[in-house]
Parts: structure tokens; C-alpha cells; sequence
């Protein structure tokens, strides 16, 4: 058994503030029981509301290292799990010639031959990690189907070198947009976690960690306009991140409260369609002629 | 514990939620780490192995509540609060953004003012009785001018009482689950939850959903189009194989030594269907055509084009409408904009499926798929289905999406198996799962 990497629920909440994740107690909750039940942990919401971020804070509060699987349609086992280099066993064949095909076949699948990916190099990895298998919804489904053996029985079988175990258990974190339904085998295979955005008091605070130097008028200001823009039906709602990049505009431009014209002209930082923009300018009364670009 | 823990889990099942035995003992090894004197964390161990899906949430929340209920102080309700008093703290905590004040004034204002008098099945509290009482609009007036600074500019005090609607609408969330509690407490979980728990969102239908539930199913609307449009996009693809592009192939071949370890194909351009949506939009068939119209519209970029036409007894095409970006106010703009009504205002099939027919079928070709969308009821008017039969002779496809369960169909002055004999197919879609099922079968 492997010892805890963190006492409570409390510490989990003091070690990801000291990398600059604000959490909560439910997240923190589940955080924690991710580590102790050796559970992947699948974390779904909106695009922008820090699921990422998260795998990257427990890493960084942690101090192991993160290995990142970045899915996208038509991924499969060669780049999630392994690959042989083709290449180099056929340069192998060629370059000795006159040796007994049984020879070069045992030389050929071996360890020099074999092309790890994120997902073997986590399981061999010597040192505990965080594998973030990032956007999981956008595999196909027997890619990751392929997963599930991993996150149940943390072992890979390669069928040329036998099955390799997990030295370590690796710490998983898998992020959904839900832009498809994931199946219940990996759902049930996971702990759950939905993060959606914070709420006013938290989105405030983000603010003024993440950006120190910001008065806490304006970050007052920043956080009840975006919350305002997020309740619209927009195509994109702004993200955290984008509420940092505003706030963080708005303090290069020396701005101390929000008029007309500094709106105009940052809330693009905020909003990237032009028909989102006319509807949340329509929406705070944006006067015409400074919206009229 | 164990035996309250699987009483909630049964519960869970019941109400829908998919929960398995081996999710059951995680939730149970879970409990072994959370310090359950901590309500939340206790809850959020729960949850997270118990409840892995966003659209069982509510149904898991209301059901946690039920049976995990915190014992309050078994006090008697104070006999002397006054109304008056109680809307002012209310406004107070409101103004003042005090959440547990806030929880705490739920409580007593459930006590004072949700007693029904002589019910028949002992004592009873009643939310809207509450709500009716303590008169929240009211309320939050009197929030709003206490919070109210002189240079406050118009887009502040916009904020704020946005903010402060949406307190409001958490207190009335805390009234609700304090009706709940009490109620539990007379009559125990399950008869509680028998009344309480609401479908997931995707299995509300679209006749019977409160105005609440249309709201968030409307802005389900463009994430369900993204998903669609991705996995409509995905079955192109992979339909077609293609021949192999010798040349590619040769080429690529090269990087390992002339052996053509990967093929490559030539694609066709994928063959887009030019889409006709035809809707009723008389009555509560409408909120049904609005969602469709969104969905179809959002999913644009897949067709080769989407008409869309609207009717009561005549047909007018509505299509301009959707040329801009936002579909929601399109469809709001339909009723006021579309010329759709000549008679009576109730639906006549008969005439505009004629109407369509004379009008429009000319320009169906075997690139064109028809959509009608209506509960096939015709006020007892000629049907004209030979009118359909027209449309579906020259158009690829017809289906028929009816929000009305199939139970019913032909019912009364329903004429739907007498239309679904004309086309291909005569669908139920009365909620967004099936009109999502549709849209990936079919289109």
C-alpha cells in the first residue's frame, strides 16, 4: 500500500492555494479520495472552467511531474499506448542479412524497438506522475475502450513482451466536454467530478490571486460583469481564463471602473463572436456610438 | 449507516440514476476517508462515486436531501412572527448577501407561513403558499433601494439586481428543500420523492415542461447541436472508403523503404442533403418547432442548405429569419414576422400541406429531405394527405416528427397513420433525448 500524498481534506485545499488553484471543499473531497482510492478521476463542464488546470495544480502541489495524452478523433493504441518503430526494424532486417529469421525477431520486438506513449510511459514511469488524458469525449470508442484495462487493472499487455504493471500507481485525470456521452464502463471506472463556473465570491478571488495587482473595486467590477455576460445565451461563454486576461488588460490600460468606452473596447478580450459582443453590449447598455465599431 | 446508504442508493435507482453494486462499495470505501460530521465533504464522496452523470444531479441533490437530511433543532415554530418583520429581514440578508442568514430565515419562513390549515393527511406545508406570502418581488424592491447608492451608474444597479435576483433565487431553492424536510419528516423519503423528483432535462417533454425547464433546455440546445454536428460529420467520413490514391501511397511509401505500410485513399466530397424543415407553429405545438428549428439551423454547416417554412393553415417561408447568428431570437421573431394564419388560427394540415406542395415541391430534387414537424391533428379537417404523397415523390426523404407520445397518435382528429403511410417515417420526438437520437439516425 502506498502512502497517502495527503493527510486530509483541509491540506489538499492549502497545498493546490499555494500553487494559485482556489478550490472548494466538494473539490477538494474528491480530490483527495481520487489519491486515496487510487481512482481515476473524470472531470467534466464547460470549455474554460479550469479542468486542466486542475490536473496541473494537483502536479504542481504535489511536485511529481504530469504526462499529457491530448485526444483527438482518430487516435488510437499507436498513440496512446505504444508503437513499434517500424522504421528501425526495418533497418534492422535489412542491416543483417544471413542471421536466422528467430534471431532478428527476438531482437526486433524488444525493448530498444518499442516507442513508448503517454499512457505505457506512465504505467513504466519510475517516478510517481499525473497523467492527464486530456479531452477523453473526443476518442473514438474503441479508443477508449482500449483505456479501460489501464484504469482498472493499471497493466498494459503488449502481446511481443508480456504485460507491464504499474511500478506506481500514476495519479489520472481525465477532462469531458461531454461532446459525447462517455460509455458507463469508464464512467463507472472513474470518480466523478463536474466543475462548472464559480461563483461570484470565488471567480473574485481567483482574480485578485492570480492577479495580484488589481484593486479590489475593479475586481469586484470585473467578476459581476462577466457573471452578468455568462447568464446570456451566448455561443461562447467567457471563460475563467478570459476573465483573467480582461482583468489583466484592464490593469494595463490603467483602468480604475468600468465606462462605456473601456467596455467597447476590452470586451472582446471576453467574447469571440461579433454576435455575442452586440448582444452582451445591447445587454449592459452599452451607449451606441461606442459599440457602433 | 449501511442501511441508510443503500436505501439511498435504491432510491438513486429508482429515480433513474444508474448506480452498480461496484460504485455501491466504492461509496462505501469512500466514507472511510471523509470526516462525515462534514456535510459537504460527506456529500461530495457520495456524489462523486455515485452520480456520474450532469443531467442526474438535481435528481441526486433532492434525493441526498431527503434521506441525509441535517436534524435541525426539533423546536416548535415561533407562534408571533410577523410578516412584515420577516419580508424585512429577508430584504436585509438579500441586500447584505448573508447566505446562512438566508438559510436560517427559509426555515422560519416556512414555519410561519407554510402551514396549511386541516389538511387531510395530518400537518402540511406548501411552498407556493410561502412564496405567495412573502411576496418576493416585494422583496426584492426593498433589497434594491436599501442597496441603492446615489451615483450609482445605470449598469451598476443592473448588476446588482441581477445579483440579487439570482439570491432571490437561491432562497427560494432553500424554501423549497425546508417544504421538503418538514415533509419528509411527516411522511418519510420515498413518498416525498415520489412527488419531487423531475426527469433529467433531455427527458422532460417539450408539452409538459415548466417554464423554468424550457429555459435550460434551451440553452441545451447549442451544446447538443456541436455534439451532433461532430458526430454527423464523424459518420460521413467513415461511410465513405474511397479508392487508393496510388500516388500518395507510392509517396509515402518511401520514409520506409518502398514498403507501403499505409495506404492512402481518395475521398469524395461528402454528400450534403439540402434540408426542408416545415413546421406548425400553432399552439403548444410550437415550443416543439422551436426547438427543432434551433437545432436544424445550428447544425447548418452540415447541409447543403436548410430552408425552413412555417405554418397555420398557409405556409410562409422563414427562412431569412435565420440568417443571422442568434437562432433563439429568430424563433422568436417567427410569430411576429411570419405570414402564416389566413383562417381561424388552428392548425390545417390539409390546406398547407397543398399549399407547400403547390408552391414549393418544384424545387425538392433527390438532394432534399423534408422535415415536417406537428402533432398530425387536424381539427378535423380534410386531411389532404395525396398532397404529401406530391412532396414525398419528389423529395429523397420525408419524415414526420410528432411531439405527441405514440400512444395517442390517431386519436381523436389525429391523422397520423393516414400522413405516415405517405413517407418514409413517422417519429416521436417528444423530448431532446429523441430529437437527438432523430438527428444522429436519420440526417
Amino acid at each position: 500500500m502506498r502512502r497517502h500524498r495527503f493527510s486530509g481534506v483541509e491540506e489538499v485545499r492549502r497545498r493546490l492555494e499555494q500553487v494559485g488553484y482556489l478550490s472548494d471543499d466538494a473539490l477538494a473531497t474528491v480530490v483527495l479520495l481520487a489519491d486515496r482510492l487510487d481512482k481515476p478521476l473524470l472531470v467534466e463542464g464547460p470549455a474554460g472552467v479550469g479542468k486542466t488546470e486542475l490536473a496541473k495544480a494537483i502536479a504542481a502541489a504535489l511536485g511529481i511531474s504530469l504526462i499529457r495524452l491530448q485526444c483527438y478523433e482518430g487516435v488510437d493504441e499507436a498513440k496512446t499506448l505504444y508503437e513499434w518503430n517500424y522504421k528501425k526494424q526495418l533497418l534492422r532486417i535489412q542491416a543483417g542479412p544471413g542471421e536466422s529469421w528467430s534471431d532478428v525477431e527476438e531482437d526486433i520486438f524488444s525493448e530498444p524497438f518499442l516507442l513508448e506513449r503517454p499512457v505505457l510511459r506512465a504505467i513504466r514511469s519510475e517516478e510517481p506522475v499525473i497523467l492527464l488524458i486530456d479531452e477523453v469525449d473526443k476518442l473514438d470508442v474503441e479508443a477508449e475502450a482500449l483505456l479501460l484495462e489501464v484504469l482498472s487493472d493499471w497493466q498494459i499487455t503488449v502481446p511481443e513482451l508480456g504485460t507491464v504493471s504499474a511500478r506506481e500507481i500514476p495519479f489520472v485525470v481525465l477532462t469531458s466536454n461531454n461532446d459525447r456521452e462517455l460509455s458507463e464502463a469508464l464512467k463507472r471506472r472513474c470518480l466523478y467530478l463536474h466543475l462548472d463556473y464559480p461563483d461570484l465570491e470565488r471567480e473574485r478571488a481567483i482574480v485578485l490571486a492570480r492577479v495580484p495587482e488589481i484593486t479590489e473595486t475593479l475586481a469586484t467590477q470585473v467578476v459581476s460583469v462577466v457573471r452578468s455576460i455568462r447568464d446570456l445565451e451566448l455561443k461562447k461563454a467567457p471563460s475563467i481564463a478570459e476573465t483573467l486576461d480582461w482583468a489583466r488588460t484592464l490593469l494595463h490600460l490603467n483602468v480604475s471602473t468600468l465606462d462605456d468606452d473601456t467596455l467597447a473596447r476590452t470586451l472582446p478580450v471576453l467574447l469571440k463572436f461579433r454576435s455575442d459582443l452586440e448582444k452582451a453590449g445591447r445587454h449592459l447598455k452599452i451607449a451606441p456610438e461606442h459599440s457602433g465599431n | 449507516m449501511l442501511d441508510r446508504l443503500l436505501g439511498f442508493e435504491r432510491a438513486l435507482r429508482e429515480a433513474g440514476v444508474p448506480v452498480s453494486t461496484g460504485e455501491g462499495l466504492d461509496a462505501m470505501r469512500a466514507l472511510e476517508h471523509v470526516n462525515a460530521a462534514r456535510r459537504d465533504d460527506f456529500k461530495a464522496a457520495l456524489r462523486t462515486t455515485l452520480c456520474k452523470n450532469v443531467s442526474h444531479q438535481d435528481a441526486f441533490d433532492l434525493l441526498f436531501d431527503l434521506h441525509f437530511q441535517t436534524a435541525l433543532p426539533e423546536r416548535e415554530d415561533p407562534a408571533d412572527e410577523s410578516l412584515d418583520g420577516l419580508m424585512h429581514e429577508v430584504a436585509e440578508a438579500i441586500a447584505g448577501g448573508d447566505e446562512e442568514a438566508l438559510r436560517r430565515l427559509a426555515v422560519r419562513s416556512v414555519g410561519a407561513l407554510g402551514r396549511i390549515e386541516g389538511a387531510p393527511t395530518g400537518t402540511w406545508f406548501s411552498y407556493y403558499q410561502v412564496v405567495r406570502t412573502l411576496d418576493l418581488p416585494v422583496v426584492l424592491g426593498h433589497a434594491l433601494r436599501a442597496a441603492a447608492r446615489p451615483d450609482d451608474s445605470e449598469r451598476a444597479a443592473l448588476l446588482r439586481r441581477e445579483e440579487f435576483e439570482r439570491r432571490v433565487r437561491s432562497f427560494k431553492d432553500a424554501l423549497l428543500r425546508e417544504t421538503r424536510r418538514r415533509a419528509v419528516a411527516e411522511k418519510g423519503p420515498e413518498a416525498v420523492a415520489r412527488y419531487a423528483v423531475r426527469p433529467p432535462l433531455e427527458e422532460v417533454g417539450f408539452l409538459s415542461a415548466t417554464q423554468d425547464e424550457l429555459v435550460r433546455m434551451r440553452r441545451a440546445v447549442r451544446p447538443l447541436a456541436r455534439k451532433l454536428a461532430a458526430r454527423v460529420a464523424l459518420k460521413r467520413r467513415r461511410s465513405q472508403r474511397g479508392v487508393v490514391d496510388m500516388r500518395r501511397t507510392i509517396r509515402r511509401s518511401l520514409s520506409t523503404g518502398g514498403v507501403p505500410f499505409a495506404p492512402a485513399v481518395r475521398h469524395r466530397p461528402p454528400h450534403r442533403p439540402e434540408l426542408f424543415v416545415l413546421c406548425d407553429v400553432s399552439g403548444s405545438v410550437a415550443r416543439f418547432a422551436r426547438f427543432a428549428l434551433m437545432l436544424t439551423h445550428s447544425l447548418g454547416a452540415q447541409f447543403e442548405r436548410v430552408r425552413s417554412f412555417a405554418f397555420v393553415d398557409v405556409v410562409d417561408e422563414i427562412t431569412s429569419l435565420f440568417s443571422g447568428e442568434d437562432f433563439a431570437e429568430a424563433v422568436e421573431d417567427m410569430h411576429r414576422k411570419a405570414d402564416v394564419v389566413q383562417a381561424d388560427g388552428r392548425s390545417d394540415y390539409g390546406t398547407a400541406l397543398q399549399d407547400f406542395a403547390a408552391r414549393f415541391a418544384g424545387e425538392l430534387s433527390p438532394k432534399s429531405t423534408v422535415l415536417i414537424l406537428g402533432d398530425a391533428r387536424t381539427n378535423y379537417r380534410t386531411p389532404r394527405d395525396e398532397a404529401l404523397a406530391e412532396i414525398a415523390g419528389r423529395a429523397r426523404h420525408v419524415y414526420w416528427l410528432s411531439p405527441e407520445p405514440a400512444g395517442d397518435w390517431d386519436t381523436g382528429d389525429s391523422a397520423a397513420s393516414v400522413y405516415a403511410a405517405r413517407i418514409d417515417k413517422m417519429v416521436e420526438v417528444r423530448n431532446l433525448r429523441q430529437l437527438e437520437d432523430f438527428v444522429s439516425a436519420e440526417l
